[in-house]
């Protein structure tokens, strides 16, 4: 090694991948493999456990004895909500720095660091559930103590991540600095900003909770006021769930446009609604607090409404321009009869597309509406801990979230890995079996949860309790639904899991070889949209309206939002008065 | 491509919206507002508003309390555990224990009459779930909660942990009955 006082730096490879013309950096490309695929081994983890619990909340099956249970349910709690979705987030954050910018990756080696860290940290936390002492849910609130190797897991496993969010951040100041694209970062980059700048605000909250909590269970500090630990830690458990928000929504916008073309309807609208999460939705620990004693309506109206909905108005605005922006890009290919024909003849056989519309469909009709409605202050009141919240946030995460990370999957298997997809007639169906088993039983479990069935419960009969309830024979039918829809999901799931990892490792190689090389090249604007100029891009659209079948969309969501929101106010007014 | 490339024009935040867009926040930024306004309205004109009435306390003198409560107006016990049935008085306070892996003592209270029902953990965390009326709460140790109520209908109620709270949980199951004006004591 040359111990000379002028290092000469090795010059950053990169290749062209010749299909999509995206540049990888060959650091970069090995660094957002390896956290996918770690990803999709978590998904494979959460997979196994999520069968095992959904034949056991089935009535009828009932499979797992109650400790064996609780213990599969926290590991499949962690391993989806956490482990999966910030694996599979780092890759993005990688992927729409470096590769979208067409730039070298900032601290290769430390990346890798980081990836270590997360990988022992994920291990050690499942051990120690696995080796039994620390089946306390995700959650894991106190005073119900874990083993002191939970927390120092999760705790490395942040600390990995958060090491990463700030390579994410250190990439985008090496592309400024070495002029790799002139004006701003694209609008997917912006969204993945987001999401980072959230990220690390959550993983802040979780280490300000975590460290304390872990000295707690060795002995250290003697007690944790339990309404300080939901307080913060729901900053870190809620905000968390806002990280894919922003995550899933950049890759809408990023699917959008390669698989159609499409580009923002307008820069200043998508990035001014992504300014609104970062303002607001941090507030979202006050959710999971609506019911608990001393705090004050004012405290929890303002940050439950996330500031008078502002975030929800920014949902409800990518809502519109996702949609919209494939509309418009549809309608300027010639697809303009009538008001579907754009989305008519949209590419239902891909999954790219397919997954991701059924992500933003099953994200916006069932997930952010029963979020808004759950999320009112006094509604909670009906919703609180009952299985309605898991069908919730089924629907947000696994309907919104995991299939958007799936489509994106399936387009980065020839991408990234250079791989065909295996088994196309199965990866063609796969979304619609995963999405759809997905939509019923998430609708099935907050049917179930109105009827007061309870989540993280073993048995709904109360076989061993010495005093009985019964719930309806409703209640019993809808968990057998949601038995049945589940296993479709996990069937479902299965078969991602199946194409993509066979695919990355044995999939037959595509295209020509794409060399690396040091040769670099610029990253090209947008060109300019002639349309703007002549009086916006409403000249392909109706009523002045650039995308007017969206929009009809948009108000039967809206009607849709009105009245489920009625009939909840309806519900809680026949509950008991109380003050 | 506009998406994963920089925005065309270098000063983009100039371009004018597309009226879709403009319409549409427009509708949005109602309803939001529509929906932020609900919950204040409630708490003037709703009856089921949470109140935020707690107090800090410790499970010793939770404990004493309630024994107070239990000692004075317990009327029989039920189940082999010989769980007492506590029938305080119309407006009065109410205490109810939640611990590993019991809700105690068992409540009867009047239909159409008002309670300050106070609530608190002896140990974990627990969930406060009324079934069927389908009432919710969080009940942490360390505070006491208290909600007034008005058991408005007619028919027993069960109340079920829906806080996960280790091996027992699912098996915390306690009462609170309700009687009718009609059939209670004083009627006919």
């Amino acid at each position: 090694m040359s111990k000379s006082s002028t290092k000469t730096l090795a010059k950053p490879l990169f290749r062209t991948c010749p299909e999509s013309g995206l540049q990888f950096h060959k650091s970069a490309e090995w660094l957002i493999r390896a956290n996918a695929v770690t990803a999709v081994v978590m998904l494979l983890v959460g997979g196994i456990t999520a069968l095992l619990v959904t034949l056991t909340r089935w009535p009828t099956v009932h499979l797992l004895p109650a400790d064996r249970f609780y213990q599969i349910l926290t590991i499949h709690g962690i391993n989806m909500l956490i482990y999966w979705i910030i694996f599979f987030e780092i890759a993005v954050l990688y992927f729409c720095s470096s590769t979208l910018l067409k730039v070298r990756i900032a601290t290769p080696r430390i990346a890798w660091a980081a990836f270590v860290l997360m990988v022992a940290g994920a291990a050690l936390n499942n051990y120690s559930v696995l080796s039994g002492n620390s089946s306390v849910m995700m959650t894991s609130y106190v005073p119900m103590p874990a083993d002191p190797n939970f927390y120092l897991g999760l705790i490395l496993f942040a600390v990995g991540a958060l090491v990463a969010t700030f390579i994410f951040l250190g990439t985008l100041v090496v592309a400024k600095e070495e002029k790799t694209y002139d004006g701003s970062i694209p609008l997917v980059t912006f969204g993945a900003l987001t999401a980072c700048i959230i990220a690390v605000f959550t993983i802040a909250a979780g280490a300000i909770i975590l460290i304390p909590t872990w000295l707690w269970s060795l002995g250290l500090i003697s007690q944790i006021d339990p309404a300080m630990y939901r307080l913060v830690w729901w900053g870190f458990g809620h905000s968390s769930q806002q990280i894919n928000v922003a995550a899933h929504v950049s890759v809408w916008y990023l699917i959008a446009a390669v698989v159609f073309g499409a580009k923002p309807m307008s820069e200043k609208v998508s990035r001014g609604a992504f300014l609104l999460y970062i303002f607001f939705l941090q507030l979202a620990a006050a959710h999971h607090l609506l019911v608990d004693p001393g705090l004050s309506a004012t405290w929890k109206i303002f940050n439950t409404s996330y500031a008078m909905y502002l975030a929800v108005l920014a949902s409800m605005v990518h809502g519109l321009t996702v949609p919209g922006s494939i509309e418009v890009a549809q309608r300027g290919k010639g697809l303009t009869k009538g008001l579907f024909e754009w989305l008519r003849k949209a590419p239902w056989g891909n999954p790219v597309f397919s997954g991701m519309f059924m992500s933003l469909i099953g994200f916006g009709f069932i997930g952010g509406i029963s979020g808004v409605v759950m999320g009112t202050e006094q509604i909670n009141i009906i919703i609180h801990n009952t299985i309605y919240v898991p069908g919730h946030f089924h629907a947000t995460v696994v309907l919104g979230t995991t299939l958007a990370f799936m489509s994106l999957t399936y387009f980065l298997i020839p991408v990234l890995f250079r791989r065909q997809v295996m088994f196309p007639v199965l990866a063609k169906w796969q979304p619609y079996l995963f999405g759809i088993g997905m939509g019923v039983f998430t609708m099935a479990m907050m049917g179930a949860g109105t009827l007061g069935v309870q989540r993280r419960h073993w048995d709904m009969t109360f076989a061993d309790s010495l005093m009985s309830f019964d719930y309806p024979a409703s209640a019993f039918t809808l968990m057998g639904l949601v038995g049945v829809s589940g296993m479709a999901a996990i069937i479902g799931g299965a078969v991602f899991v199946l194409i993509t990892v066979l695919s990355v490792f044995f999939g037959k190689r595509v295209g020509s070889e794409s060399p690396y090389g040091t040769a670099t090249t610029r990253l090209l604007k947008a060109e300019p949209d002639l349309h703007v100029q002549s009086g916006g891009h409403a000249a392909a659209g109706k009523w002045g309206f650039a995308a007017p079948g969206t929009f009809v969309l948009a108000i039967f969501f809206l009607a849709i939002f009105v009245a489920y929101y009625v009939v909840n106010w309806k519900y809680l007014a026949s509950v008991w008065p109380m003050s | 491509m506009t998406s994963i490339l920089p925005p065309a024009q270098t000063i983009w935040w100039k371009q004018p919206l597309d009226r879709v867009e403009g319409t549409w926040i427009g509708i949005a930024f109602v309803w939001a507002l529509t929906m932020f306004i609900m919950m204040p309205l409630w708490h003037v004109y709703g009856k089921q508003n949470l109140s935020s009435e707690a107090y800090r306390t410790t499970p010793e003198a939770y404990m004493a309390k309630t024994m107070a409560m239990v000692n004075e107006h317990t009327v029989r016990t039920e189940t082999n555990q010989q769980i007492p049935v506590v029938a305080p008085p119309p407006g009065s306070d109410v205490y109810l224990i939640a611990r590993l892996w019991q809700w105690w003592p068992i409540l009867e209270l009047k239909k159409g009459q008002t309670y300050r029902l106070h609530i608190s953990s002896m140990d974990w965390q627990h969930g406060f779930s009324l079934q069927p009326i389908n009432i919710n709460t969080q009940i942490l140790p360390g505070y006491e909660m208290v909600l007034t109520i008005t058991p408005d209908t007619s028919g027993d109620q069960t109340i079920i942990c829906n806080e996960f709270c280790g091996i027992g949980h699912h098996n915390m199951v306690g009462k609170i009955l309700i009687k009718d004006e009609l059939s209670g004591e004083g009627a006919l």
